[in-house]
């Protein structure tokens, strides 16, 4: 079941904003690797994260030992995002010249902008920014697949497909779905599942 | 998941949450009480046990306050059954002087105290080190420093806790417990141990007396600790630098050993049993060395004891750094795997080379904004904060606001127009007021206001409000009643009606309470921002101690609920910039349901996040907000 990872440990971190489903999302792909065999680990902290604030979450993947719950600055494999301010404030702290990164690029705009203070940035700077940070940048527009599956709020599951979909990931999409099929049933399983396969098949073409 | 935690599956290795595990030890223990307080990041510890507390045969509630929890773990512990309890560091505190005692008397039934320490604050307002109560109350101390551990320390803690007729505190980092790992099942017990009669002698007392034989079951704890399998060293026979750790940090050294190649020249010593120290244990692996790096999370506790250790032992000359002087490492803080890298790497004096990244220059970076935390849409304490502000403000010297712990502590930033002029601690609030409130008589003019939730109001407010009561101070207590105690994620307490196991509960009414003890109680809706803004004007300029409950129901309770209402803005009213209101709706108020339309130039509602609370429709001044089904 367990092969060699491609690098070990794996380090991968999921961000975005308190609500947008990232600690289910870290969880589940977590759950599908320990299945599977492998030590994971996954670092993360949400106690003021259903206000609306900064989440992220470390997922250490290795087929050797545990390892510790956060990711060293700079040692982030890939970085997948739901917010394009988020991505872009981790990957300051935590992308270098081999990172990958997976974003979906619809904002989710921080009080001080909504209040008119501050100024939210142009999707085309974040991008030329992150382009320069790290090695490579795919945008899925996670939430518009997960609203054609028929749910918004399923837009977490469709960057998890995304995220399977990269070689570095030990993961097939029937490990995926063996894990969503042990949280879910009926039509919100169908619902996840195909919101999965097409985050999945927006990064394998 | 509860099902993962009771599950019947030996061996079995599962994806679990610090908090999942320790629940999952306490089962394998057969525990019979659980008893806790909320408070990040061990909530979910009592949550899941309430959640199965039927099906697995154990009594678990949340209890009023921290030392209610404690007390009854301790009734429960006289009939010789297992009982757990939870809290957060601020939380142990309250346990504090319960602590001292049950010290003294030590226990029946084996009692754990689970203490969730949270370096950094990420979800506290204080960081501070929970293990100095453990030293002084004088109970065995344990840390876990895995996922797994969490669970086999749980289930070991019981036993010798009965063993040594003892509390045992156990002392995990927000890492651990809100952090996720492989954890393997171990057996559940095929059955529960009964509550035993109570015989006439057989009593938990605490006298003085006892001190001396506290400070045996101490020395009996180190005798045991010195074999303890969740001690060890790794390493070399003669580490050129000896790492002592405890908790999170063994994980960050081991990292770091690794990476930095220095396994051949430095060994790891893990302590899981950190008070008292197993000392036999620690000499033998600190005559082999000159060097000592100490990595512990918040302050130099392993440190100063493992220092008083040497100092007794003049044989030994070590150099030893840690957290206590701020070079090692910086003296607030968490730890993370960047610090201990570097730090062992300084004393090793051999260099890392990170992965690099290519930074564009300053000036072609992206401002990002910053994403302050805010009141979620539609939340009543956005509405009182409002309210607080427009009354007082009609008041010459303006007035004090004394805030208190729960979601209305973001009262004191933008969310609530910076709206609190003092923060402490769980019912500091209340108590602080009383003691503004009495100098009116020295010529105090500024009105004095304490606020708190309906949580806090049970669990620390009720002496206060007493106190404030029978000397009669020139305040306001303001109780935000929202049924909820919503910051650590809507468990019940005395004012609903339904208990951690799901029974139904007769919920007690805080303004019956406030006036079984006399107080004057005016109870008004926060949504009402005209009258209640007029009702707080009237109430501050009366003499003596008033109350007001400002009740409304959770705004995420109504969106669980799902009885949320349509609102829009009318384009054809809303007048936009010319309107002079200053974009009031999505500037001052400030809900995240109140949006600006850019292209339009004008106001707009965010319908996936807004409950429809109605409050922004009647504060606009041209009226165009609308809310399905008309008035709010």
């Amino acid at each position: 079941m367990m092969q060699q990872l491609i690098k070990d440990p794996l380090n991968i971190i999921i961000c975005g904003v308190g609500g947008q489903g990232n600690i289910l999302a870290s969880e589940l792909l977590a759950s599908a690797l320990v299945e599977k065999g492998y030590y994971t680990t996954v670092g993360e902290t949400y106690g003021a994260s259903q206000r609306g604030g900064s989440v992220m979450s470390h997922v250490r993947i290795s087929a050797k030992r545990q390892f510790g719950p956060l990711i060293p600055f700079k040692e982030a494999d890939i970085i997948v995002g739901f917010e394009p301010i988020e991505i872009l404030r981790v990957a300051r702290d935590y992308c270098n010249i081999n990172t990958k990164i997976i974003f979906d690029t619809r904002p989710n705009y921080p009080l001080g902008v909504l209040i008119g203070e501050a100024v939210y940035p142009e999707i085309n700077a974040i991008s030329r920014e992150l382009q320069a940070l790290c090695g490579s940048v795919q945008v899925v527009g996670a939430t518009k697949l997960a609203i054609e599956a028929g749910n918004p709020q399923a837009a977490n599951i469709a960057i998890m497909g995304s995220l399977t979909a990269l070689p570095e990931v030990p993961l097939d999409p029937a490990d995926y779905f063996e894990i969503l099929k042990t949280r879910f049933t009926g039509r919100v399983l169908d619902l996840n599942v195909a919101v999965f396969k097409l985050g999945y098949a927006a990064i394998k073409q | 998941m509860e099902w993962m935690i009771t599950a019947k599956e030996p061996g079995k290795t599962y994806l679990l949450q610090g908090n999942e595990a320790i629940a999952r030890g306490a089962l394998e223990a057969g525990i019979r009480f659980a008893a806790a307080y909320p408070g990040s990041p061990s909530s979910e510890i009592l949550t899941m046990l309430g959640h199965v507390a039927k099906d697995m045969n154990l009594y678990a509630e949340w209890s009023t306050n921290e030392t209610c929890s404690f007390e009854a773990c301790m009734g429960a512990s006289m009939s010789k059954v297992r009982s757990l309890c939870i809290a957060k560091q601020n939380g142990l505190l309250v346990i504090g002087d319960a602590l001292h005692t049950a010290a003294l008397s030590g226990c029946k039934g084996g009692v754990v105290l689970v203490v969730a320490d949270d370096p950094s604050a990420h979800s506290s307002t204080n960081e501070f080190d929970a293990r100095h109560q453990a030293r002084s109350a004088g109970l065995p101390l344990l840390e876990p420093a895995t996922f797994q551990e969490a669970k086999d320390m749980v289930k070991w803690a019981f036993d010798l806790s009965e063993e040594l007729g003892q509390v045992v505190m156990i002392r995990g980092v927000t890492r651990i417990h809100h952090g996720r790992g492989n954890v393997t099942l171990g057996e559940l017990p095929e059955q529960l141990k009964e509550p035993q009669l109570v015989a006439e002698w057989d009593r938990l007392v605490a006298i003085n007396w006892f001190h001396d034989l506290m400070l045996d079951k101490l020395d009996k704890a180190r005798s045991i600790f010195e074999n303890s399998d969740f001690n060890s060293y790794e390493g070399p026979d003669n580490p050129e630098l000896l790492v002592i750790t405890s908790g999170t940090g063994w994980f960050y050294s081991q990292e770091a050993i690794d990476i930095l190649n220095l396994n051949e020249r430095v060994g790891l010593l893990k302590l899981g049993c950190t008070w008292p120290l197993p000392q036999e244990f620690l000499l033998k692996h600190l005559r082999q060395t000159k060097k000592v790096l100490i990595v512990e999370e918040i302050d130099p506790f392993l440190e100063q004891n493992v220092s008083s250790i040497i100092g007794h032992n003049p044989n030994i000359q070590v150099e030893i750094s840690g957290r206590s002087e701020g070079k090692a490492f910086p003296r607030i803080g968490e730890l993370n795997p960047d610090l201990v890298r570097n730090a062992i790497a300084g004393m090793m004096q051999v260099s890392y080379e990170a992965p690099t990244s290519i930074a564009l220059p300053a000036d072609e970076q992206v401002l990002i904004p910053p994403r302050e935390l805010t009141f979620c849409a539609g939340c009543p304490h956005r509405a009182s904060f409002f309210v607080l502000k427009q009354s007082l403000g009609m008041r010459p010297a303006g007035g004090l606001v004394m805030g208190d712990i729960g979601c209305y502590t973001m009262g004191g930033q933008r969310a609530g127009h910076y709206g609190l002029n003092s923060l402490g601690c769980m019912g500091g609030g209340v108590n602080m007021a009383e003691g503004l409130g009495q100098l009116t008589r020295f010529g105090f003019k500024q009105p004095v206001i304490a606020l708190a939730g309906d949580s806090t109001f049970f669990h620390s407010c009720l002496p206060g409000l007493v106190n404030a009561k029978y000397h009669n101070s020139d305040m306001l207590f303001i109780v935000l009643d929202n049924s909820a105690t919503a910051m650590t994620g809507f468990q019940p307490h005395p004012g609903i009606s339904v208990t951690a196991m799901g029974e139904k509960a007769e919920a007690i009414s805080i303004e019956k309470l406030a006036e079984a003890i006399g107080c004057q109680v005016t109870v008004a809706d926060p949504y009402d921002v005209e009258n209640t803004t007029e009702t707080i004007y009237r109430l501050t300029k009366k003499p003596g101690l008033k109350v007001l409950i400002l009740k409304r129901e959770c705004a995420t309770l109504v969106l669980r609920k799902g009885t949320r209402r349509r609102m829009w803005v009318d384009p054809a009213l809303c007048r936009g910039d010319d309107c002079g209101c200053g974009r009031f709706c999505s500037r001052v108020w400030g809900c995240p349901g109140n949006i600006w339309d850019y292209t339009a130039g004008k106001a707009q509602i965010d319908e996936v996040v807004c409950i429809g609370c109605g409050v922004c429709a009647s504060l606009c001044p041209a009226g165009a907000i609308k809310v399905e089904g008309g008035e709010a």
